[in-house]
């Protein structure tokens, strides 16, 4: 009888060409092939050409005197006086210029309970009890009217305050709205599922300019004598309509990836359709759409740039309105468009930075 | 008669069932389980044998005949359907654990949401169900962080979670790795050892030769042969059945 031969498994040892770490990284990155190692040099060759110029215009030559004689000198390169000067009327639109103060705080108040909704130690049931709060502050602080506050109408709020709060309001409408549009269209029920896709078919089938445009100046002609909507809350609901179509089709897709074998388990357990809709199906099927949905916040954020078509001059209408009215300061635009993209980047990038880490924390479960 | 009736936990009575217009998939199925009987379905793909059992819980619909469950006709009464969900376990192949939820969740969410059990109960319960499978160490680990025979075992915990009186396996080992098939095997084994009502599609002829008290042949999506284990592999009656049999046990 021959003997057992014993297996032995052989050590495991490092790679022997780096593949982690910076060089590893440029040399298969930028330098992989002839053609990667060319754009390399054409890319770098180009930057290294603009980039300098782009600095001299913008800080060496610039000048941040806010006096518009100044900035027409000669070999004066980005007049920032422009933003010093406007900044107050870029910032905060048409709203009186002595209570200015109100949409800050109430615009602070409001990222602040953003903010708050965003980080997992307020995740609890007085969220929504801030979130009434918050926005009744708001309003009252916009409006006025009370309080010995004076009264302020829709229609000379603007600026920032005005980007931020259409976007929050319609973002916290257009998400539940979205995720019933998104189950209805998969409803076994025949009159839900068609209601839901002919209102994401009609919704998708018109530009936002004209969903503004018809709740601006068409609902009006519908009601009857004497009973109007505040301008503000016709387009909120316009922008949520559309949003809303949008997202449900996004989360559409996330539902479609979702294995049958998940809702089946979850019936043979005895689940109802709205439990296993709330506690299996949504929690997976949201996870994996969190990329799609964040686009749809960030390109909502930069729609609400459209209003002014109906005359509510958010972030960037007021801009326009700061320096078409003011010849001496009309021919900086370029400084001004420079300043309110700094801005609409920032809250963009955070945006996305923010998506990131859901990302991570709804794909713990999936980590080995 | 009516103590038979009363015996029998599972009443098909000229069951049949379509997909689509065309595709015949159940013919006049009829078949009488006793209650605490181990029954092992096996046929060919495509046989109709777990459209069969996914009927019993109502996972796919008949449309002709009655299938009775429990003393209950399962027509399209939801309350009805909900009832016998809850007195019917199944363990799919395919296990379908909540990836979202620790194998904990996974085990507490139906006692929780459906049994309304208070947490800690549910939890009590789900450890010593985990315990019988051997695998109480991973409560807190998602089940994407488990193996194929761990994640069926956790799956059966899930199901026996709400205490059954029927248990439905469809291939519960068909997509597990030869060395993890045992440890499911193992235990189902010990469950068949309880005296619940199993019925199995299985391709595993060890585990029919163990526990069954019958097996089931079916093709076409009829029953073709039904007869104890020992008699069925030694004896088979049908011509289908000694050529499905030389197939799979050939090697």
């Amino acid at each position: 009888m021959a003997d057992t031969i014993i297996f032995q498994s052989l050590p495991a040892r490092p790679a022997p060409i780096k593949t982690e770490g910076l060089i590893p990284w440029i040399r298969s990155n930028l330098f992989g092939s002839w053609q990667s190692s060319l754009t390399t040099v054409i890319v770098a060759g180009l930057l290294l050409y603009f980039l300098p110029q782009f600095f001299n215009w913008a800080v060496l030559t610039a000048t941040t005197n806010n006096n518009a004689d100044a900035c027409r000198a000669d070999g004066v390169g980005a007049c920032w006086g422009v933003i010093k000067e406007k900044y107050r009327l870029i910032l905060f639109g048409r709203y009186p210029f002595e209570e200015q103060w109100r949409p800050l705080v109430a615009t602070l108040l409001m990222v602040g309970l953003v903010v708050a909704s965003c980080t997992r130690v307020f995740w609890n049931k007085w969220l929504g009890v801030l979130w009434v709060v918050v926005l009744a502050g708001y309003f009252v602080l916009m409006s006025g009217g009370v309080m010995g506050l004076s009264k302020v109408t829709t229609d000379r709020w603007g600026g920032l305050p005005l980007t931020i709060m259409l976007t929050t309001i319609s973002l916290v409408l257009a998400f539940p709205l979205a995720l019933l549009v998104a189950l209805g269209r998969r409803s076994h029920l025949p009159a839900i599922r068609s209601f839901c896709t002919i209102y994401v078919e009609l919704i998708r089938g018109v530009p936002l300019i004209s969903v503004l445009f018809m709740a601006s100046f068409m609902f009006p002609l519908f009601m009857p004598q004497g009973v109007t909507i505040d301008v503000l809350i016709r387009v909120l609901a316009g922008i949520t309509l559309f949003a809303a179509a949008y997202m449900a089709e996004v989360i559409r897709g996330g539902l479609q990836a979702m294995p049958k074998g998940q809702s089946e388990a979850a019936a043979s357990l005895g689940l109802s359709y709205w439990q296993t809709q709330f506690k299996i199906i949504l929690p997976q099927a949201l996870a994996m759409v969190v990329p799609g949905i964040m686009n749809n916040f960030i390109s909502l954020f930069k729609d609400t740039s459209l209003v002014t078509i109906v005359s509510m001059y958010e972030l960037t209408g007021s801009l326009g309105l700061a320096l078409n009215s003011d010849a001496d300061w009309r021919p900086y635009k370029l400084e001004g468009y420079l300043f309110i993209t700094g801005i609409y980047f920032a809250f963009c990038f955070a945006m996305s930075r923010y998506s990131l880490w859901i990302e991570k924390q709804v794909n713990k479960s999936k980590l080995r | 008669m009516t103590t038979q009736a009363q015996d029998n936990i599972i009443v098909f009575d000229k069951v049949n069932k379509w997909y689509g217009n065309n595709f015949h998939v159940l013919r006049d199925i009829n078949l009488q389980v006793k209650r605490g009987e181990r029954i092992v379905i096996c046929g060919p793909s495509g046989s109709g044998k777990s459209t069969m059992i996914r009927c019993i819980n109502r996972l796919e619909e008949h449309q002709e005949g009655h299938l009775t469950v429990d003393g209950t006709e399962l027509t399209d009464d939801v309350k009805a359907i909900d009832r016998i969900r809850k007195d019917v376990g199944m363990v799919f192949q395919q296990f379908n654990l909540f990836p979202h939820l620790t194998v904990l969740e996974n085990l507490t969410l139906s006692p929780m949401y459906v049994g309304k059990v208070p947490k800690k109960e549910a939890e009590e319960k789900a450890m010593a169900q985990l315990k019988r499978v051997r695998i109480a160490e991973q409560a807190n680990k998602y089940p994407l962080q488990l193996s194929g025979g761990q994640q069926q075992r956790v799956a059966i915990a899930r199901a026996l979670c709400l205490t059954p009186k029927i248990m439905l396996f469809d291939e519960p080992t068909s997509a597990l790795d030869p060395e993890m098939i045992k440890e499911v095997l193992d235990v189902m084994v010990e469950m068949a050892s309880q005296g619940i009502t199993m019925l199995c599609v299985t391709h595993e002829m060890g585990f029919a030769k163990a526990v069954a008290d019958r097996v089931i042949f079916m093709d076409q999506g009829q029953i073709v042969e039904q007869n104890s284990p020992h008699e069925f592999f030694n004896n088979p009656q049908t011509d289908r059945s000694k050529d499905f049999l030389s197939k799979i046990l050939g090697h």
